[in-house]
């Protein structure tokens, strides 16, 4: 029946994933010392970035409402946990990075920081929402910029760990911070972080949730009219969104050996910064979860390919010069995206392995109904 | 002695002013069960207003709407629907990026009582109540006449089906009071027909009062009981069909003085 239907799709979504996770990983085993520093890095930042890409896209795509502030929830994620770890490591509760205790800790301070960033959430959230549009841009714009500057000047975040210091310089070689071993001996924690996060954000948008929280996207005042709390809902919304971006603040926590305000501010200029998880979330599809995940890794991977990419080199010389300014690539790409599917890559549709022999009918029909448009369009100009 | 039967709807001097447009003036009205009242006035009267009032929209400036003889004072739209007034929109407002059964769905959720635990661990209390809510929307749609169009987008329905899907949402939230705005503008007669028949099965089967504001006035005259007519936010009569239709002062505001 249907509801068997879908099962099949997700589990032959959930058996390619497990598959392409295990090439990754067996690449970076088997591939030597230098594509081992290239695969654990690079799996770690694309595991963070998936998820906070499809928790922002729960406030974007599915709530509908803008918020410019997500990377301010990982760094409360990522202190959080940081902190934590510190402190358990400090108590003598673990020494070396393995075994039953270090597990333990690692996963208290991941719950740690999703948690704590949820109680953000819901402060930010219950006046914030109030507002729409521009101003709830602003408003989580602003957030972003002061949640960075509060933690820079918190005393107990700072190099001598919980006593002083300034945020800014290495905050705990000997917490959570990986060595480029560990990160590939707990590259399963990153791979199982996703697919649990990604879970819960299925079940989430396939529920009575999901359908309250689009029905507002579509229509706030006829939401309401059918017995939907607004508020609450926004609220609600908003607070899971940010516990998952308390999660990867962990795993940053995790793949990083230094922690530093500056790599949430608003003006990093590397691919993790508020502005660009937002593009991520258009270019994959607002609405689309699958379309967050895709756009995450195709972004990640060309940004890695521009700064680490033997094909730039291979380029003519203008167009290399062209790539020395990232920002102006992303750009084009995103204007590229966005003048042939408006709607992102998925749109609201959710990526399924077996979908892909309707593929070529369906861009088949996508041209044709672009050539159709066109000359609709040509024919309205005639005649007007 | 005979019973006092507390009416389902009530209002008492309902009244609201943007800045200094008294918009709607002592609005009064009772409606018990299985009732179909008209509201009709001149084109800005005030009806939709009226509406507005009745489901929390607008913050009356004075009066009251009692549902059941409980005052609904202070109340968000939400909460007025959960005591029980349900409404349909002048200028349609569907979710559109929703299927029709997924519209359905969403005015559901208030009688869903599955917690955030329930859904992300799938239990059988989850699957239950989907199932109980696919059940019920498709029943829904069937009264309207949407059944078979229950998996396509919502905006890609035909305007007079669009109308329809709004009602089949409207009656979703388990109404007592209906309120229907102009659910027939824009329809071609046999749409307006099966619209007709479709608004006598819901208050046949629910027993539900309705207030329908309607232009059409030979649909009014027809199926309503009573009817009552409102210009320049005041009524200017109340009554059964054919006293409204003989009454000089409706004449005079529908043609114009
Ligand atoms: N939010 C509002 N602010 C100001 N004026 C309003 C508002 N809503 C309605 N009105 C005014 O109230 C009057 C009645 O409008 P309405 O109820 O829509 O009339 P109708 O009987 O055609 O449905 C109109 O003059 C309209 O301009
Ligand atoms: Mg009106």
């Amino acid at each position: 029946m249907k509801q068997n239907r879908i099962k099949t799709r997700y589990l032959v979504n959930f058996a390619a994933l497990i598959v392409l996770f295990a090439v990754v990983v067996g690449m970076g085993m088997l591939g030597g010392n230098t594509m081992k520093l290239k695969i654990a890095p690079s799996v770690w930042q694309c595991s963070y970035l998936i998820i906070m890409a499809a928790s922002l896209n729960l406030v974007l795509g599915f709530l509908g409402q803008l918020s410019l502030g997500h990377c301010g929830f990982m760094a409360v994620g990522a202190y959080a946990a940081a902190l934590i770890s510190l402190a358990f490591q400090r108590a003598g509760f673990y020494t070396e990075k393995a075994g039953a205790a270090f597990f333990l800790v690692l996963l208290i301070s991941i719950a740690a920081a999703g948690v704590s960033a949820a109680l953000l959430g819901l402060l930010v959230g219950i006046p914030a929402l109030r507002l729409k549009g521009d101003y709830l841009a602003i408003i989580t714009l602003g957030f972003g910029m002061i949640i960075v500057n509060v933690i820079n000047n918190l005393p107990f975040c700072g190099q001598q760990g919980l006593s002083q210091g300034s945020a800014s310089s290495a905050l705990y070689a000997s917490g959570l911070g990986f060595s480029n071993d560990e990160k590939m001996q707990y590259l399963w924690v990153a791979g199982l972080a996703v697919i649990l996060c990604m879970t819960c954000m299925f079940m989430f948008v396939r529920s009575k949730y999901g359908r309250a929280i689009r029905a507002i996207r579509d229509n706030e005042i006829a939401a309401s009219a059918s017995g939907i709390n607004v508020s609450y809902y926004k609220v609600l919304t908003f607070t899971i969104s940010a516990f998952f971006a308390g999660i990867t603040g962990a795993l940053y926590a995790c793949c990083n050996a230094a922690l530093a305000t500056s790599s949430f501010s608003f003006t990093n200029g590397s691919i993790l910064n508020s502005v660009f998880i937002v593009v991520m979330v258009v270019v994959g599809g607002m609405g689309s979860l699958t379309g967050s995940v895709i756009a995450a890794v195709v972004l990640f991977l060309l940004n890695y390919t521009i700064k680490n990419g033997a094909w730039v080199s291979a380029l003519p010389a203008f167009l290399q010069n062209v790539f020395t300014y990232p920002m102006l690539v992303y750009s084009i790409a995103l204007i590229i995206v966005i003048m042939f599917r408006p709607r992102g890559i998925m749109g609201s549709r959710e990526f399924a392995l077996c979908d892909i022999p309707q593929w070529p009918g369906r861009i088949k029909a996508y041209f044709t109904s672009r050539a159709a448009g066109k000359a609709a369009r040509k024919e309205g100009k005639s005649h007007g | 002695m005979a019973e006092v039967k507390t009416p389902v709807l009530e209002t008492k001097h309902l009244g609201i002013s943007f800045g200094g447009l008294h918009a709607v003036q002592d609005f009064n009205i009772q409606m018990n069960a299985g009732e179909l009242v008209g509201l009709i006035g001149p084109n800005g009267a005030g009806k939709t207003t009226v509406f507005n009032l009745l489901t929390g929209v607008y913050v009356p400036t004075e009066g009251t709407v009692l549902l059941n003889g409980v005052p609904l004072n202070g109340k968000k739209t939400h909460q007025f629907v959960e005591a029980g007034i349900a409404r349909t929109f002048q200028n349609i407002r569907l979710f559109n990026d929703m299927t029709v059964i997924e519209n359905v769905k969403v005015a559901c959720t208030k009688d869903m009582h599955y917690s955030l635990l329930d859904a992300t661990f799938r239990t059988p209390k989850f699957w239950k109540a989907e199932k109980e809510v696919t059940d019920r929307a498709m029943e829904l749609l069937e009264i309207c006449g949407l059944a078979d169009k229950a998996d396509i987008l919502s905006s890609s329905l035909p305007y007079g089906q669009q109308r329809k899907l709004e009602i089949a949402r409207a009656l979703a939230t388990n109404m007592k009071v209906l309120l229907l705005d102009e659910p027939a503008a824009g329809m071609n007669p046999t749409e307006t027909a099966e619209l007709l028949s479709c608004i006598n099965t819901i208050r046949d089967r629910f027993g539900v009062a309705i207030l329908l504001i309607e232009h059409d006035m030979s649909l009014v005259m027809n199926v309503c009981e009573r009817i009552q007519v409102i210009d320049y936010g005041l009524t200017i009569a109340s009554g059964l069909p054919e006293e409204i239709a003989n009454n000089p002062r409706v004449i005079a505001a529908y043609l114009g003085e």
